[in-house]
C-alpha cells in the first residue's frame, strides 16, 4: 500500500482527484471527504497495493505530481522471529540483558532506570520528580547531549493509566532505541544536538503495581476516598484544564473520578509542577496510552480548535503516515472531543493551555481485539512503528 | 456515506461482529473485525438510525483467509432498553469446524473434574492453547451481550474472561458459567 501526498494545483486536477477517490473508494486521510479536496491544499490518500500503479498512471496522465510513503508489506521472516522467544544477547549492549519484549513489574523498571543511567552516563541522568500517594518515588530520565547551546525539551510520560501496560513498555523501548542508535543514526544524532528528551516511564506507579498484584484492569491511582471505602483518581481527569466540567464523575467509585479538585493527587502535582517550571523550554508534550490507535490533539473539553490547530494536525498526520509506513497499522488523527468524546482535566489539554505548542496523546495498539491485555509478541512491532 | 475508519462506523461494526459471533462463533471459530470497507448511515424518520456496512473479517484460527460480509444495524430511536436490530450476511462459506467442535466436546466430557479457569488471557496477554476454545466461547457469549447492550454511542469489547466454570449436568450438553469483563471504549 502507499500513502500519496498530493497538492492539486488547478480546479481541473481537483475534479479529477475527486472522481478518482469516489470511483475507486480510496481511503482519504486528509481531507475526510472528496468534496473537501481543494486546490493548493494537502491531500493524503492511502492507495491499496493492487491499485497503486493504476492510480499513479492516472495522476501522470493529468500531470498531477505526488510524493509517496510506502506502507511496507511486513517481512514474513521478521514476523516469525518476533513471535519466537527473544535472544537476550541483542539487548545486552545497552543495559545488560534487559528484555524489552516483555512486560516488567515496577521493581524491575526501577532497576532498569538505574542501569540505564549507569551504562549511559554521558547522556542520561535520572531525576527525582515527586512521590506517589503510597509514597513511592517518581523518577524521570533526562537524555541530554552535552552542548554549549541551550536546547528545547520534548517531554514524554507513560503509564498514567495503570492497565495500559504497552505504554510503559514503549517508554522503555524508546529510551533503549535512542541510546542504542544515537551514535550511528543521523536522524537521532541530529535530534539530540538540538533537543533534550525527558522520559517518565511510569507516572501512575501505585496503580501500575496494583494492576500487577491485584487487578489487571485497574486504571486509576490508589488514593483513598470516602473513609477508605473507595480508591483512586483518574489522573487524566485531574489536571487543571476545565477540571470537572465534562466527561468526569465526582463519585470515587467511577473509573473517571476526577479527584477532589484540580491537581488534588500527588502524582498530578509532581508532573504539573515540573512542567510548569520548564514550560518556556518545552516544545512538545507527549503522553502515551492504549488502546485505540489514535493520535489525539487538544481539546477534549470543547470542540473549539486550539489556536495552532493547523500545525498540530499537520505534524500529527505526518506522524500517523510514518507509523503506518512501518507495518500498515492504521492510526486516526484528531481532537479528542471530535474523535472520542468530551472529557476535561486531561494532561494533554493542560499542557497546551499553559503554552506548550505541540501536545499529543498517543493511543497505541490495538483496536479492541486484545485491548489492554496486549500480548507480548506485539510489544516489538508496536514500539517499532511508534518509534 | 461515512468514513469507514471513523468511530461511528466502527461502533456499528462492533455490534454487527458481536451479533455474528453469537450466531456463528464456537469453540473452533472466532471471528474478528479486520477492517470496515464501507459504511453508510440512513436516518429513518420516527424509527431510528440504520447503518449499512461492508466488513472484512477474519477467523482468529485461520488468519490468512478473508471473510467478507455485509451488515445492517438499526439503532431504535430514543430507546435505551431495546437492542439494535441487526442483520448480517456472510459471503461464501465459513471454514468447517465440525471436527474441532467434536474434539473439544470429547475432551471436556473426558475430564475427571469440571473445568475451572480464570484470567483468560492472563495479565501478559497469553492464552494457553488448551484454553483457546474456552476463550472463543467467551467471544460467543460476549457477542450476545455486546449486541444486546450497545447503543449508537457505545463501543464494547471483551476485555478478559475473569472466571469460567463448567456446570455439571445430568444430560449430555456442556454448560459453562462465565464472568466476563467488558470494556466500553470511550476515552482515555
Amino acid at each position: 500500500d502507499q500513502v500519496l501526498h498530493i497538492v492539486p494545483e488547478t480546479f481541473q486536477q481537483v475534479q479529477h482527484l475527486q472522481l478518482l477517490c469516489s470511483t475507486l473508494m480510496l481511503d482519504l486521510w486528509k481531507p475526510l471527504l472528496p468534496e473537501d479536496i481543494r486546490a493548493r491544499e494537502d491531500l493524503h490518500i492511502r492507495v491499496p497495493a493492487p491499485l497503486v500503479q493504476g492510480v499513479k498512471d492516472s495522476l501522470d496522465q493529468h500531470l498531477i505530481s505526488y510524493r509517496y510513503n510506502l506502507v511496507l508489506i511486513p517481512d514474513v521472516q521478521k514476523l516469525v522471529d518476533q513471535s519466537m522467544p527473544r535472544d537476550r544477547s541483542s539487548h545486552r549492549q545497552v543495559s545488560g540483558g534487559y528484555v524489552y519484549t516483555e512486560y516488567h513489574p515496577m521493581e524491575e523498571i526501577y532497576q532498569w532506570m538505574t542501569q540505564i543511567q549507569k551504562n549511559n552516563s554521558e547522556l542520561v541522568t535520572q531525576h527525582f520528580l515527586g512521590k506517589t500517594f503510597e509514597n513511592r518515588t517518581m523518577y524521570y530520565l533526562q537524555i541530554s547531549q552535552p552542548s554549549n547551546k541551550p536546547k528545547k525539551i520534548i517531554w514524554m510520560d507513560c503509564g498514567i493509566h495503570a492497565r495500559e501496560w504497552i505504554s510503559p513498555a514503549f517508554c522503555q523501548w524508546f529510551v533503549k532505541e535512542i541510546l542504542q542508535n544515537y551514535k550511528t543514526d543521523p536522524k537521532i544524532s541530529r535530534f539530540l544536538q538540538n533537543l533534550d528528551l525527558y522520559v517518565l516511564p511510569v507516572l501512575n506507579i501505585d496503580g501500575y503495581i496494583y494492576s500487577w498484584e491485584e487487578d489487571r484492569l485497574w486504571r486509576k491511582s490508589r488514593s483513598p476516598y470516602e473513609n477508605g471505602t473507595c480508591h483512586g483518581t483518574d489522573l487524566n481527569r485531574n489536571f487543571n484544564s476545565s477540571w470537572g466540567s465534562v466527561g468526569v464523575s465526582f463519585n470515587c467509585s467511577s473509573d473517571v473520578f476526577c479527584g477532589s479538585g484540580p491537581e488534588s493527587e500527588p502524582e498530578t502535582k509532581a508532573v504539573a509542577q515540573f512542567i510548569r517550571s520548564k514550560k518556556s523550554d518545552i516544545l512538545c508534550y507527549l503522553t502515551i496510552h492504549s488502546y485505540g490507535q489514535l493520535i489525539l490533539t487538544p481539546y477534549g473539553s470543547t470542540t473549539k480548535p486550539p489556536s495552532n490547530n493547523e500545525e498540530l494536525m499537520q505534524v500529527a498526520n505526518e506522524a500517523a503516515a510514518a507509523l503506518t509506513g512501518k507495518y500498515g497499522t492504521n492510526y486516526r488523527v484528531g481532537s479528542t472531543a471530535l474523535i472520542l468524546y468530551s472529557n476535561s482535566g486531561s494532561s494533554r489539554d493542560w499542557a497546551h493551555t499553559i503554552g506548550i505548542p505541540l501536545s499529543y496523546t498517543f493511543e497505541l495498539r490495538d483496536t479492541g481485539a486484545h485491548g489492554f491485555v496486549l500480548p507480548p509478541n506485539q510489544i516489538q512491532p508496536t514500539c517499532e512503528e511508534t518509534m | 456515506e461515512l468514513p469507514p475508519s471513523h468511530f461511528p462506523a466502527a461502533r456499528a461494526a462492533a455490534v454487527a461482529v458481536g451479533y455474528l459471533r453469537y450466531l456463528r462463533g464456537g469453540p473452533g471459530r472466532g471471528l474478528q473485525l479486520r477492517e470496515v470497507r464501507r459504511a453508510r448511515r440512513q436516518d429513518i424518520e420516527d424509527v431510528g438510525h440504520k447503518y449499512y456496512l461492508e466488513l472484512e473479517l477474519e477467523d482468529v484460527l485461520d488468519k490468512d483467509r478473508t471473510v467478507n460480509c455485509t451488515a445492517e444495524v438499526l439503532y431504535p430511536l430514543g430507546s435505551k432498553t431495546s437492542a439494535p436490530d441487526v442483520q448480517v450476511t456472510v459471503q461464501g462459506e465459513l471454514r468447517d469446524t465440525e471436527e474441532a467442535d467434536k474434539e473439544f466436546y470429547n475432551r471436556i466430557r473426558s475430564l475427571e473434574k469440571e473445568l475451572v479457569a480464570e484470567n483468560i488471557p492472563d495479565s501478559h496477554g497469553n492464552v494457553p492453547p488448551e484454553l483457546e476454545p474456552i476463550h472463543l466461547l467467551a467471544g460467543v457469549a460476549s457477542g450476545y451481550v455486546i449486541w444486546q447492550n450497545s447503543t449508537e454511542n457505545t463501543k464494547l469489547h471483551l476485555a478478559q474472561v475473569k472466571h469460567v466454570k463448567q456446570v455439571k449436568r445430568s444430560d449430555e450438553d456442556l454448560q459453562f458459567d462465565y464472568v466476563l469483563l467488558l470494556h466500553e471504549m470511550v476515552s482515555q
